[in-house]
Protein backbone atom coordinates (compact mmCIF):
# COMPACT_ATOMS: atom_id res chain seq x y z
CA UNK A 1 0.00 0.00 0.00
CA UNK A 2 1.28 3.44 -0.92
CA UNK A 3 -0.25 6.38 1.20
CA UNK A 4 0.40 10.09 0.68
CA UNK A 5 -0.45 12.61 3.13
CA UNK A 6 -0.43 16.23 3.05
CA UNK A 7 1.23 16.66 0.35
CA UNK A 8 2.28 20.25 -0.64
CA UNK A 9 4.42 21.38 -3.41
CA UNK A 10 5.47 24.38 -5.32
CA UNK A 11 7.60 25.75 -7.73
CA UNK A 12 8.91 29.31 -7.50
CA UNK A 13 5.07 31.15 -6.54
CA UNK A 14 3.37 28.71 -8.14
CA UNK A 15 1.26 26.59 -6.20
CA UNK A 16 0.98 22.89 -7.75
CA UNK A 17 -0.12 20.00 -4.98
CA UNK A 18 -2.65 21.58 -1.77
CA UNK A 19 -2.50 19.33 0.97
CA UNK A 20 -2.74 16.22 -0.90
CA UNK A 21 -3.71 13.05 1.17
CA UNK A 22 -4.47 9.46 -0.68
CA UNK A 23 -3.70 5.75 -0.37
CA UNK A 24 -3.59 3.54 -2.95
CA UNK A 25 -4.37 0.27 -2.65
CA UNK A 26 -2.11 -3.15 -2.91
CA UNK A 27 -2.54 -5.29 -6.42
CA UNK A 28 -4.70 -3.00 -7.54
CA UNK A 29 -4.79 -0.37 -10.85
CA UNK A 30 -5.24 2.99 -8.80
CA UNK A 31 -5.16 5.95 -11.42
CA UNK A 32 -4.60 9.82 -10.45
CA UNK A 33 -7.16 11.66 -13.10
CA UNK A 34 -7.47 15.44 -13.88
CA UNK A 35 -6.88 18.28 -16.31
CA UNK A 36 -3.40 18.83 -17.98
CA UNK A 37 -2.17 21.23 -15.66
CA UNK A 38 -3.84 19.85 -12.32
CA UNK A 39 -0.38 18.86 -10.54
CA UNK A 40 -0.75 14.64 -11.63
CA UNK A 41 2.39 14.67 -13.14
CA UNK A 42 4.07 16.50 -10.30
CA UNK A 43 1.93 13.98 -7.72
CA UNK A 44 3.65 11.18 -9.56
CA UNK A 45 7.05 12.33 -9.57
CA UNK A 46 7.13 12.86 -6.04
CA UNK A 47 5.61 9.66 -5.36
CA UNK A 48 8.60 7.97 -6.88
CA UNK A 49 11.44 10.37 -5.64
CA UNK A 50 11.93 12.65 -8.50
CA UNK A 51 10.22 15.52 -6.87
CA UNK A 52 11.17 16.80 -3.64
CA UNK A 53 8.21 17.74 -1.96
CA UNK A 54 7.91 21.14 0.12
CA UNK A 55 5.09 19.34 3.16
CA UNK A 56 4.18 16.08 4.29
CA UNK A 57 5.04 12.26 3.88
CA UNK A 58 4.79 9.45 1.22
CA UNK A 59 4.88 6.02 2.75
CA UNK A 60 5.37 2.56 1.15
CA UNK A 61 4.41 0.04 3.12
CA UNK A 62 4.10 2.48 5.95
CA UNK A 63 7.54 3.61 6.19
CA UNK A 64 8.08 6.84 5.26
CA UNK A 65 10.35 8.02 2.54
CA UNK A 66 11.36 11.26 3.37
CA UNK A 67 12.98 9.90 6.42
CA UNK A 68 14.61 6.30 4.97
CA UNK A 69 18.43 6.23 4.94
CA UNK A 70 20.21 6.29 1.09
CA UNK A 71 20.61 2.34 0.88
CA UNK A 72 16.72 2.02 1.67
CA UNK A 73 15.78 4.33 -0.70
CA UNK A 74 18.19 2.48 -3.34
CA UNK A 75 16.43 -0.24 -2.13
CA UNK A 76 12.95 0.90 -2.41
CA UNK A 77 13.69 2.19 -6.26
CA UNK A 78 14.51 -1.44 -7.41
CA UNK A 79 11.39 -2.25 -6.51
CA UNK A 80 9.69 0.42 -8.64
CA UNK A 81 9.25 -0.23 -12.24
CA UNK A 82 8.21 3.26 -14.10
CA UNK A 83 6.87 3.53 -17.70
CA UNK A 84 6.97 7.55 -18.91
CA UNK A 85 5.00 8.95 -21.74
CA UNK A 86 7.59 9.00 -24.05
CA UNK A 87 9.02 5.56 -23.40
CA UNK A 88 12.50 6.99 -21.73
CA UNK A 89 14.48 4.37 -24.36
CA UNK A 90 18.19 4.96 -24.18
CA UNK A 91 18.48 5.81 -27.46
CA UNK A 92 22.19 4.57 -28.37
CA UNK A 93 20.85 0.74 -27.00
CA UNK A 94 19.08 -1.94 -28.45
CA UNK A 95 15.54 -3.46 -27.01
CA UNK A 96 17.79 -6.14 -25.31
CA UNK A 97 20.02 -3.73 -23.79
CA UNK A 98 17.66 -0.82 -22.55
CA UNK A 99 16.03 -4.22 -20.86
CA UNK A 100 18.62 -6.14 -19.51
CA UNK A 101 20.21 -2.50 -18.57
CA UNK A 102 18.64 -2.63 -14.95
CA UNK A 103 19.77 -6.56 -14.72
CA UNK A 104 23.47 -5.27 -15.45
CA UNK A 105 23.28 -2.78 -12.81
CA UNK A 106 21.52 -4.53 -10.31
CA UNK A 107 21.89 -8.14 -9.87
CA UNK A 108 24.56 -10.45 -10.54
CA UNK A 109 22.52 -12.62 -12.95
CA UNK A 110 25.02 -14.56 -15.56
CA UNK A 111 24.67 -13.46 -19.66
CA UNK A 112 22.48 -16.12 -20.32
CA UNK A 113 19.75 -15.42 -17.76
CA UNK A 114 19.57 -12.24 -18.20
CA UNK A 115 19.12 -13.03 -22.17
CA UNK A 116 16.30 -15.48 -20.75
CA UNK A 117 14.76 -12.82 -18.75
CA UNK A 118 14.96 -10.50 -21.34
CA UNK A 119 12.75 -12.77 -23.31
CA UNK A 120 10.50 -13.33 -21.17
CA UNK A 121 9.90 -9.93 -20.84
CA UNK A 122 9.40 -9.30 -24.47
CA UNK A 123 7.25 -12.72 -24.59
CA UNK A 124 5.38 -10.86 -21.84
CA UNK A 125 4.48 -7.86 -24.16
CA UNK A 126 4.22 -9.72 -27.02
CA UNK A 127 7.53 -8.27 -28.89
CA UNK A 128 9.68 -11.54 -29.49
CA UNK A 129 12.77 -11.54 -31.27
CA UNK A 130 12.77 -7.61 -31.44
CA UNK A 131 15.59 -7.79 -29.62
CA UNK A 132 18.50 -6.39 -31.91
CA UNK A 133 15.76 -3.37 -32.57
CA UNK A 134 16.84 0.32 -31.63
CA UNK A 135 13.97 2.46 -30.08
CA UNK A 136 13.91 4.66 -33.46
CA UNK A 137 12.85 1.26 -35.55
CA UNK A 138 9.97 1.41 -33.06
CA UNK A 139 6.20 2.58 -33.26
CA UNK A 140 5.03 4.74 -30.37
CA UNK A 141 3.22 1.45 -28.96
CA UNK A 142 5.85 -1.07 -29.61
CA UNK A 143 8.07 2.14 -27.60
CA UNK A 144 5.42 1.96 -24.80
CA UNK A 145 5.73 -1.75 -24.64
CA UNK A 146 9.35 -2.51 -24.51
CA UNK A 147 9.27 0.60 -21.80
CA UNK A 148 6.76 -1.92 -19.80
CA UNK A 149 9.29 -4.67 -20.16
CA UNK A 150 11.93 -3.00 -18.61
CA UNK A 151 9.45 -1.43 -15.73
CA UNK A 152 9.09 -5.00 -15.27
CA UNK A 153 12.44 -6.73 -16.10
CA UNK A 154 13.31 -6.69 -11.81
CA UNK A 155 10.01 -8.31 -11.12
CA UNK A 156 8.70 -4.72 -9.20
CA UNK A 157 6.62 -4.18 -6.59
CA UNK A 158 5.50 -1.08 -8.08
CA UNK A 159 4.40 0.34 -11.42
CA UNK A 160 3.84 4.39 -11.79
CA UNK A 161 2.87 5.32 -15.75
CA UNK A 162 2.67 8.51 -16.79
CA UNK A 163 0.17 8.94 -19.30
CA UNK A 164 0.45 5.34 -20.76
CA UNK A 165 -1.31 5.86 -24.01
CA UNK A 166 -0.53 9.49 -24.92
CA UNK A 167 0.21 9.53 -28.59
CA UNK A 168 -1.33 6.34 -29.30
CA UNK A 169 -4.20 5.59 -31.36
CA UNK A 170 -7.06 4.40 -29.48
CA UNK A 171 -6.90 0.39 -30.48
CA UNK A 172 -2.88 0.59 -29.48
CA UNK A 173 -4.38 2.71 -26.35
CA UNK A 174 -6.29 0.04 -25.51
CA UNK A 175 -3.82 -3.00 -25.47
CA UNK A 176 -1.47 -1.42 -23.41
CA UNK A 177 -4.09 -0.54 -20.86
CA UNK A 178 -5.22 -4.25 -20.93
CA UNK A 179 -1.11 -4.71 -20.73
CA UNK A 180 -0.96 -2.71 -17.54
CA UNK A 181 -3.22 -4.87 -15.84
CA UNK A 182 -2.95 -8.08 -17.00
CA UNK A 183 0.53 -7.15 -15.64
CA UNK A 184 -0.39 -5.54 -12.47
CA UNK A 185 -2.72 -8.94 -11.44
CA UNK A 186 -0.65 -11.16 -12.37
CA UNK A 187 2.52 -9.92 -10.35
CA UNK A 188 0.09 -8.62 -7.88
CA UNK A 189 2.02 -5.21 -8.49
CA UNK A 190 0.79 -2.17 -7.05
CA UNK A 191 -0.03 0.34 -10.19
CA UNK A 192 -0.68 3.63 -10.16
CA UNK A 193 -1.53 4.98 -13.72
CA UNK A 194 -1.89 9.15 -14.22
CA UNK A 195 -4.07 9.38 -17.10
CA UNK A 196 -6.55 11.75 -18.80
CA UNK A 197 -8.06 9.11 -20.86
CA UNK A 198 -11.38 8.51 -19.77
CA UNK A 199 -11.26 5.37 -21.70
CA UNK A 200 -8.38 3.95 -19.59
CA UNK A 201 -10.50 4.96 -16.55
CA UNK A 202 -13.68 2.76 -17.50
CA UNK A 203 -11.46 0.29 -18.58
CA UNK A 204 -8.83 -0.61 -15.94
CA UNK A 205 -9.36 2.20 -13.48
CA UNK A 206 -10.16 0.41 -9.75
CA UNK A 207 -9.28 3.02 -7.62
CA UNK A 208 -9.55 6.49 -8.67
CA UNK A 209 -8.31 9.79 -7.64
CA UNK A 210 -9.29 13.08 -8.95
CA UNK A 211 -6.94 16.04 -8.83
CA UNK A 212 -8.21 20.01 -9.70
CA UNK A 213 -6.10 22.64 -9.18
CA UNK A 214 -3.67 20.78 -7.34
CA UNK A 215 -6.33 19.40 -4.97
CA UNK A 216 -8.14 16.05 -4.58
CA UNK A 217 -11.56 16.32 -5.03
CA UNK A 218 -12.47 13.45 -5.30
CA UNK A 219 -11.43 9.44 -4.52
CA UNK A 220 -13.13 6.37 -5.02
CA UNK A 221 -14.52 3.14 -7.16
CA UNK A 222 -15.08 3.90 -10.91
CA UNK A 223 -18.66 2.50 -10.36
CA UNK A 224 -19.28 5.24 -8.06
CA UNK A 225 -18.03 7.89 -10.65
CA UNK A 226 -21.31 7.89 -12.10
CA UNK A 227 -23.32 8.27 -9.26
CA UNK A 228 -21.00 11.55 -8.15
CA UNK A 229 -22.42 14.57 -7.67
CA UNK A 230 -19.23 16.23 -7.93
CA UNK A 231 -19.90 18.72 -10.40
CA UNK A 232 -16.15 19.06 -11.12
CA UNK A 233 -15.32 15.34 -11.44
CA UNK A 234 -18.47 15.27 -13.73
CA UNK A 235 -17.96 18.25 -15.63
CA UNK A 236 -14.34 16.40 -16.28
CA UNK A 237 -15.21 12.52 -17.10
CA UNK A 238 -18.18 13.15 -19.07
CA UNK A 239 -16.75 16.07 -21.31
CA UNK A 240 -17.07 14.06 -24.32
CA UNK A 241 -20.46 13.84 -26.28
CA UNK A 242 -19.88 9.33 -26.62
CA UNK A 243 -19.29 9.28 -22.53
CA UNK A 244 -22.20 11.76 -21.43
CA UNK A 245 -24.74 10.11 -24.02
CA UNK A 246 -23.59 6.98 -21.99
CA UNK A 247 -24.31 8.20 -18.99
CA UNK A 248 -27.85 9.21 -19.78
CA UNK A 249 -28.54 6.09 -21.30
CA UNK B 1 25.48 37.93 -9.98
CA UNK B 2 22.84 35.73 -7.87
CA UNK B 3 22.22 33.74 -11.36
CA UNK B 4 26.22 32.60 -11.68
CA UNK B 5 26.24 31.82 -7.95
CA UNK B 6 23.62 29.46 -8.58
CA UNK B 7 25.08 28.06 -12.17
CA UNK B 8 28.71 27.38 -9.53
CA UNK B 9 26.55 26.14 -6.69
CA UNK B 10 24.76 23.36 -8.67
CA UNK B 11 27.82 22.57 -10.50
CA UNK B 12 29.61 21.85 -7.74
CA UNK B 13 26.45 19.40 -6.76
CA UNK B 14 26.62 17.60 -9.44
CA UNK B 15 30.40 17.38 -9.52
CA UNK B 16 29.69 15.98 -5.59
CA UNK B 17 27.50 13.42 -7.59
CA UNK B 18 29.84 13.00 -10.46
CA UNK B 19 32.96 12.02 -8.74
CA UNK B 20 32.08 8.85 -6.99
CA UNK B 21 33.14 5.14 -7.16
CA UNK B 22 31.50 3.66 -10.12
CA UNK B 23 28.74 1.11 -8.83
CA UNK B 24 29.43 -1.33 -11.83
CA UNK B 25 33.15 -1.44 -13.22
CA UNK B 26 31.76 -3.33 -16.06
CA UNK B 27 29.27 -1.17 -16.59
CA UNK B 28 31.48 2.27 -16.40
CA UNK B 29 34.17 0.15 -18.81
CA UNK B 30 31.36 0.12 -21.43
CA UNK B 31 30.37 3.57 -21.42
CA UNK B 32 34.36 4.75 -20.82
CA UNK B 33 34.76 3.01 -24.43
CA UNK B 34 32.10 4.53 -25.98
CA UNK B 35 32.69 7.46 -24.96
CA UNK B 36 36.66 7.00 -26.52
CA UNK B 37 35.34 6.45 -29.39
CA UNK B 38 32.85 9.24 -29.14
CA UNK B 39 35.22 12.12 -27.98
CA UNK B 40 38.50 10.70 -29.38
CA UNK B 41 38.42 8.85 -32.21
CA UNK B 42 35.89 11.15 -34.10
CA UNK B 43 37.73 14.05 -33.36
CA UNK B 44 40.93 12.63 -35.32
CA UNK B 45 40.18 13.94 -38.46
CA UNK B 46 39.12 17.18 -37.74
CA UNK B 47 42.14 17.67 -35.77
CA UNK B 48 44.91 16.27 -38.13
CA UNK B 49 43.38 18.63 -40.80
CA UNK B 50 43.40 21.84 -38.95
CA UNK B 51 46.74 21.01 -37.57
CA UNK B 52 48.39 20.32 -40.50
CA UNK B 53 47.10 23.73 -42.50
CA UNK B 54 47.48 25.85 -39.39
CA UNK B 55 51.20 24.51 -38.98
CA UNK B 56 51.51 25.77 -42.59
CA UNK B 57 49.86 29.10 -42.72
CA UNK B 58 51.97 29.38 -39.15
CA UNK B 59 55.45 28.64 -40.87
CA UNK B 60 54.91 31.13 -43.73
CA UNK B 61 53.97 33.82 -41.82
CA UNK B 62 56.70 33.68 -40.11
CA UNK B 63 58.68 33.24 -43.04
CA UNK B 64 57.33 36.51 -44.32
CA UNK B 65 58.05 38.57 -41.08
CA UNK B 66 61.94 37.07 -40.76
CA UNK B 67 62.64 38.47 -43.79
CA UNK B 68 65.98 39.99 -42.73
CA UNK B 69 69.90 38.44 -44.55
CA UNK B 70 70.68 38.84 -40.54
CA UNK B 71 68.22 36.00 -39.36
CA UNK B 72 69.09 32.62 -40.20
CA UNK B 73 65.83 30.54 -41.83
CA UNK B 74 65.94 27.94 -38.87
CA UNK B 75 64.31 30.17 -36.93
CA UNK B 76 61.42 30.00 -39.08
CA UNK B 77 61.21 26.06 -37.60
CA UNK B 78 61.98 27.25 -34.24
CA UNK B 79 59.17 30.06 -34.14
CA UNK B 80 56.63 27.34 -35.89
CA UNK B 81 57.17 24.80 -33.16
CA UNK B 82 57.39 26.81 -30.12
CA UNK B 83 53.92 28.29 -31.19
CA UNK B 84 52.24 25.18 -32.17
CA UNK B 85 53.60 23.37 -28.61
CA UNK B 86 52.96 26.65 -26.41
CA UNK B 87 49.65 27.83 -27.64
CA UNK B 88 48.39 26.70 -30.80
CA UNK B 89 48.03 22.65 -30.41
CA UNK B 90 46.56 23.00 -26.62
CA UNK B 91 45.00 26.23 -26.74
CA UNK B 92 43.54 25.98 -29.87
CA UNK B 93 42.70 22.86 -30.43
CA UNK B 94 40.85 22.46 -26.73
CA UNK B 95 38.84 25.52 -28.24
CA UNK B 96 37.94 23.69 -31.06
CA UNK B 97 37.23 20.88 -29.22
CA UNK B 98 34.90 22.44 -27.02
CA UNK B 99 32.92 23.15 -30.01
CA UNK B 100 33.29 20.10 -31.49
CA UNK B 101 32.71 17.90 -28.39
CA UNK B 102 31.10 20.37 -25.94
CA UNK B 103 28.10 20.90 -28.35
CA UNK B 104 27.95 16.96 -28.44
CA UNK B 105 27.78 16.06 -24.64
CA UNK B 106 25.40 19.13 -23.81
CA UNK B 107 22.99 17.57 -26.65
CA UNK B 108 23.48 14.24 -25.47
CA UNK B 109 22.94 14.68 -22.08
CA UNK B 110 20.17 17.52 -22.95
CA UNK B 111 18.20 15.26 -24.54
CA UNK B 112 18.61 12.42 -22.17
CA UNK B 113 16.62 14.97 -19.83
CA UNK B 114 14.09 16.35 -21.95
CA UNK B 115 12.98 12.48 -23.22
CA UNK B 116 13.16 11.46 -19.24
CA UNK B 117 16.09 9.15 -20.13
CA UNK B 118 17.73 10.95 -16.74
CA UNK B 119 14.59 10.29 -14.49
CA UNK B 120 14.74 6.72 -15.68
CA UNK B 121 18.30 6.27 -14.28
CA UNK B 122 17.25 7.86 -11.37
CA UNK B 123 14.21 5.92 -10.69
CA UNK B 124 16.19 2.60 -11.28
CA UNK B 125 18.65 3.86 -8.07
CA UNK B 126 21.46 4.78 -10.38
CA UNK B 127 23.57 7.73 -10.01
CA UNK B 128 22.44 9.39 -12.96
CA UNK B 129 25.38 12.33 -12.82
CA UNK B 130 28.39 9.66 -12.23
CA UNK B 131 27.00 6.98 -15.14
CA UNK B 132 26.52 9.72 -17.57
CA UNK B 133 29.05 12.41 -16.67
CA UNK B 134 32.10 10.51 -14.96
CA UNK B 135 33.26 8.11 -18.48
CA UNK B 136 32.60 11.22 -20.49
CA UNK B 137 34.92 13.38 -18.08
CA UNK B 138 37.96 10.49 -17.88
CA UNK B 139 37.49 9.83 -21.27
CA UNK B 140 38.17 13.46 -22.15
CA UNK B 141 41.42 13.73 -19.91
CA UNK B 142 42.49 11.01 -21.49
CA UNK B 143 42.23 11.76 -24.92
CA UNK B 144 42.48 15.59 -25.22
CA UNK B 145 46.16 15.16 -24.57
CA UNK B 146 46.89 12.08 -27.05
CA UNK B 147 44.74 14.86 -29.67
CA UNK B 148 46.98 17.44 -28.65
CA UNK B 149 50.40 15.59 -28.93
CA UNK B 150 48.90 14.69 -32.58
CA UNK B 151 48.21 18.16 -33.48
CA UNK B 152 51.85 19.07 -32.43
CA UNK B 153 53.42 16.66 -35.23
CA UNK B 154 51.11 17.00 -37.89
CA UNK B 155 51.19 20.70 -37.16
CA UNK B 156 55.32 20.40 -37.16
CA UNK B 157 55.20 18.51 -40.66
CA UNK B 158 52.21 21.40 -41.83
CA UNK B 159 55.11 23.91 -41.06
CA UNK B 160 57.66 22.17 -42.99
CA UNK B 161 55.61 21.54 -46.07
CA UNK B 162 54.78 25.67 -45.48
CA UNK B 163 58.71 26.20 -45.32
CA UNK B 164 58.78 24.28 -48.56
CA UNK B 165 56.23 26.84 -50.12
CA UNK B 166 58.91 29.84 -48.77
CA UNK B 167 62.34 28.44 -49.86
CA UNK B 168 63.39 26.83 -46.76
CA UNK B 169 64.96 23.95 -47.09
CA UNK B 170 64.37 20.95 -45.20
CA UNK B 171 67.96 20.86 -43.63
CA UNK B 172 67.24 24.40 -42.28
CA UNK B 173 63.26 23.89 -41.07
CA UNK B 174 64.76 20.63 -39.16
CA UNK B 175 67.62 22.32 -37.36
CA UNK B 176 65.58 24.66 -36.29
CA UNK B 177 62.75 22.01 -34.88
CA UNK B 178 65.68 20.91 -32.67
CA UNK B 179 67.16 24.37 -32.14
CA UNK B 180 67.39 24.82 -27.81
CA UNK B 181 64.18 22.08 -27.44
CA UNK B 182 63.09 22.67 -24.19
CA UNK B 183 60.78 19.19 -23.23
CA UNK B 184 58.96 20.80 -20.24
CA UNK B 185 57.04 22.94 -22.87
CA UNK B 186 55.56 19.66 -23.76
CA UNK B 187 55.03 18.91 -20.27
CA UNK B 188 53.65 22.22 -20.25
CA UNK B 189 51.00 21.99 -22.83
CA UNK B 190 50.02 18.55 -21.96
CA UNK B 191 49.04 20.12 -17.82
CA UNK B 192 46.99 22.50 -19.94
CA UNK B 193 45.22 20.09 -22.11
CA UNK B 194 44.26 18.14 -18.88
CA UNK B 195 42.52 21.35 -17.51
CA UNK B 196 40.83 22.23 -20.35
CA UNK B 197 39.56 18.54 -20.79
CA UNK B 198 38.21 18.45 -17.85
CA UNK B 199 36.63 21.91 -18.41
CA UNK B 200 35.30 21.31 -21.70
CA UNK B 201 33.79 17.86 -20.27
CA UNK B 202 32.46 18.84 -17.13
CA UNK B 203 31.10 22.72 -18.12
CA UNK B 204 29.17 20.71 -21.00
CA UNK B 205 27.73 17.86 -19.40
CA UNK B 206 26.83 20.93 -16.54
CA UNK B 207 24.30 22.44 -19.43
CA UNK B 208 23.35 19.10 -21.09
CA UNK B 209 22.52 17.98 -17.23
CA UNK B 210 20.33 21.20 -16.44
CA UNK B 211 18.04 21.62 -19.54
CA UNK B 212 14.80 21.73 -19.03
CA UNK B 213 11.85 21.95 -21.38
CA UNK B 214 12.47 20.68 -25.16
CA UNK B 215 14.28 21.14 -27.96
CA UNK B 216 14.89 24.65 -27.28
CA UNK B 217 16.41 23.74 -24.21
CA UNK B 218 18.64 21.42 -25.84
CA UNK B 219 19.84 23.96 -28.45
CA UNK B 220 20.32 26.74 -25.54
CA UNK B 221 22.46 24.64 -23.38
CA UNK B 222 24.61 23.12 -26.30
CA UNK B 223 25.32 27.19 -27.16
CA UNK B 224 26.14 27.78 -23.55
CA UNK B 225 28.36 24.99 -23.20
CA UNK B 226 30.71 26.04 -26.44
CA UNK B 227 30.70 29.46 -24.89
CA UNK B 228 31.56 29.01 -21.53
CA UNK B 229 33.76 26.19 -22.58
CA UNK B 230 35.37 28.51 -24.74
CA UNK B 231 35.71 31.53 -21.74
CA UNK B 232 36.51 28.90 -19.46
CA UNK B 233 39.81 27.50 -21.58
CA UNK B 234 40.80 30.88 -21.96
CA UNK B 235 40.68 32.27 -18.59
CA UNK B 236 42.67 29.02 -17.57
CA UNK B 237 45.06 29.38 -19.98
CA UNK B 238 46.44 32.33 -18.74
CA UNK B 239 46.16 31.58 -15.52
CA UNK B 240 48.20 28.19 -15.81
CA UNK B 241 50.35 30.10 -18.03
CA UNK B 242 50.93 32.69 -15.36
CA UNK B 243 51.52 29.86 -12.84
CA UNK B 244 53.38 27.72 -14.92
CA UNK B 245 55.55 29.78 -16.95
CA UNK B 246 56.06 32.97 -15.26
Amino acid sequence: MIEIQNIHKRFDNNKVLKNISCIFNEGQTNLIIGESGSGKTTLIKILVGLYKHDYGSVLFHGQDVGKMKTKQTRKLRQEIGMLFQGGALYDYMTVEENIMFPLTMFTSKNEQEMIDRVNFCLKRVNLENKNELMPSELSGGMKKRVAIARAIVMQPKYLFCDEPNSGLDPKTAIVIDNLIKEITEEYNITTIINTHDMNSVMQIGEKIAFIHKGELWWEGRKEEIIKSKNDELTNFVFASDLFNRLRTS
Amino acid sequence: MLKLLKHIGLYFIMMKKVISVPEKPKAFKKQFVLELEKIGLQSIGIVLFISFFVGGVVSIQTALNLQNPLLPTYLIGLASRDSLILEFSPTMISLILAGKVGSSIASEIGSMRVSEQIDALEIMGVNSASFLILPKIIASMFFFPCLVILSMAIGMIGAWVGGLSVDVTTSDFLYGLQYEFVPFYVTYAIIKTLFFAFLVSSISSYFGYHSKGGAISVGKSSTEAVVYSSIFILVFNFILTKIILA
